[in-house]
């Protein structure tokens, strides 16, 4: 475990760390509720995360096991690169088993594996603000968030259900943190949210883009909007993986030729690879 | 009506520069009343609305709420929480431009539904159930509960402002000339609306107009204004019948004369 020389522990420098670690105390005592903080420029594009790796850089040690997951994978270009970045400058393990991570960043799901105590879900944000397609001036979002006035979004789940027929939100689905915050959980799909309520783990969302951090505590109640007569409904495809037959799964659709042929697997490829193997022990 | 105000202002004062707005403004309503206030244009009718209903501060005066267990507040002293709460149930604000008080990219069904849903309704069926009721009070066709209000008419677009406001039976209405920008034969067909609903759900309304006859159709009392001032005040018919003050007798003249 060597720490490339030139850089800080974590890359940011010390001062940086702990104000983002104040901006995240504050957070975690106001569940749900978006803190400001001084996003400082990293070494990656915004797109590639760059709220969740500050945030990241200032709550691992070295005692550490980073697990990195984009999509669900561990191998994706992003995912790799967040990976070796943090072995780079943290020199922490790195895994892509979920039980044995410390620390999971993501981008877009939440692992099948019941998170547990001890354990952080750091998410990267692109906009942290649920409000913004409805509500554009910032003062009046702030407004309506200082007086829990959310009655506008429960318009636009209302609009939906007359439009559609039913709430046609399948990702980054609003919800309630803690009965007080509305918050957007990020880009992940509907079907994750109910892991949300209630987790064991600490929660910890970074936008760097937006300038935001924002936290679920453990054990915090996370509800998703909905109406009594159309309650919220977590969808995955009705199908089982192509690879581990699991049916409780998120799935995705991949193509498998150039014929057309396409199937179904999990998204969370440690979940799949583990099924899998544990398949292939018993036979 | 009962004998206690539901709403009480006096010494209003409120100037912008050199203009005067407002100038010792007084002005009470009781429940179930509707007062309307006319005179010239510039005259401090809107920023007088404004004030009372709480979006603007005045210089000097105070403004008096008595909520329905008879408390009375405030309204410049109780914070934009206690505020807004009032905005969304006890008090209503009908604007002059429908797209002041509509959102113009929500259906009209979640127009209407929207005070519902702010002051905690969570069943769809039940907020669609009252919409289509409301839209049909107002006398737009429930089938066009899912359009959107920019393919309405200007006078179907007041309609539905006024059904957005009233769903959730508050107990005070501001208006700003409802019916200003609209055709005349629209104009009477909306004042009669607006009558009707005032006289079955007991509401108190304040009514800024231009419109002597809108004011005479409508209010109990009417207010005269000039200079930020109110020049004279009284019920309505003994106003434009009798009117006191050299400018009331010069408003009402030019109404008969026109
Ligand atoms: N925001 C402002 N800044 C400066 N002056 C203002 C402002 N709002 C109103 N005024 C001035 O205050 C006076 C009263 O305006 P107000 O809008 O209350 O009149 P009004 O009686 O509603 O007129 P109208 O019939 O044309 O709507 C006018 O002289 C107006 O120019
Ligand atoms: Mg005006
Ligand atoms: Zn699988």
């Amino acid at each position: 475990m060597t720490i490339e020389t030139g850089y800080n522990f974590g890359y940011l420098d010390e001062n940086t760390k702990r104000m983002i670690r104040r901006a995240l105390l504050k957070a975690v005592a106001i569940p749900g509720h978006q803190v400001p903080f001084g996003s400082r420029e990293m070494p990656l594009p915004y797109g590639w995360g760059t709220g969740g790796i500050q945030v990241t850089a200032s709550v691992i040690g070295p005692q550490d096991r980073l697990k990195v997951i984009d999509q669900g994978a561990d191998d994706t270009t992003n995912a790799v690169s967040i990976r070796r970045f943090f072995a780079k400058v943290a020199g922490v393990a790195t895994t892509e088993r979920t039980s044995g991570a410390t620390i999971i960043q993501t981008r877009h799901r939440i692992p099948e594996v019941k998170l547990r105590e001890g354990q952080i879900l750091v998410y990267q944000v692109p906009m942290p603000e649920p409000l913004f397609r409805l509500e554009p001036r910032v003062s009046e979002t702030r407004r309506m968030h200082a007086l829990a006035d959310y009655g506008l979004m429960h318009v636009r789940l209302y609009e939906d259900i007359a439009r559609h027929g039913h709430i046609a939100i399948s990702y980054n689905y609003p919800v309630m943190v803690g009965g007080r915050y509305l918050m957007s959980p990020s880009p992940i799909p509907a079907f994750d949210n109910p892991k949300m309520h209630r987790m064991p783990a600490l929660q910890l969302f970074g936008a760097g883009r937006e300038k935001r951090i924002y936290a679920v505590p453990p054990y915090t109640s996370v509800q998703s909007l909905d109406f009594e007569d159309h309650p919220f409904q977590p969808i995955r495809a009705n199908a089982a993986c192509a690879l581990c037959g699991a049916r409780d799964s998120y799935l995705d659709e991949v193509v498998t030729d150039d014929k057309g042929g396409r199937m179904f697997v999990c998204s969370d490829t440690d979940y799949c690879n583990t099924r899998q193997a544990a398949r292939e022990a018993a036979e | 009506m009962s004998n206690a105000p539901l709403l009480e202002a006096s010494g209003l004062t409120l100037r912008y520069g050199p203009v005067t707005a407002l100038d010792d403004v007084g002005i009470e309503i009781f429940p179930g009343e509707v007062v309307a206030i006319v005179g010239e244009s510039g005259s401090g009718k809107s920023t007088l609305l404004r004030v009372l209903s709480g979006l603007l501060k005045p210089e000097a005066g105070t403004v008096t709420y008595r909520a329905p267990d008879g408390e009375a507040a405030d309204i410049h002293a109780m914070g934009e929480a206690a505020l807004r709460r009032l905005h969304r149930t006890d008090w209503g604000f009908v604007h002059q431009n429908p797209r002041d008080g509509l959102r113009m990219g929500v259906s009209a069904g979640g127009n209407i539904g929207e005070r519902l849903m702010a002051t905690g309704a969570r069943h769809y069926g039940s907020i669609r159930e009252a919409a289509t009721e409301w839209l049909r009070r107002v006398e737009i066709d429930p089938a066009r509960i899912d359009m959107l209000p920019r393919q309405f008419s200007g006078g179907m677009q007041q309609r539905l402002q006024i059904a957005r406001t009233l769903v959730t039976h508050p107990r005070l209405v501001f208006m700003d000339e409802p019916t200003g920008g609209l055709d005349v034969s629209v104009q009477a067909r909306l004042l009669d609306l607006i009558r009707e609903l005032v006289a079955d759900l007991g509401l108190a309304v304040l009514l800024v107009t231009h419109d002597i006859a809108a004011a005479r159709l409508l209010a109990h009392r009417l207010l005269v204004m000039r200079h930020g001032r109110v020049v004279e005040q009284g019920l309505t018919d003994r106003v434009l019948d009798d009117p006191q003050h050299e400018y009331t007798q010069l408003l009402v003249a030019s109404v008969l004369a026109a």
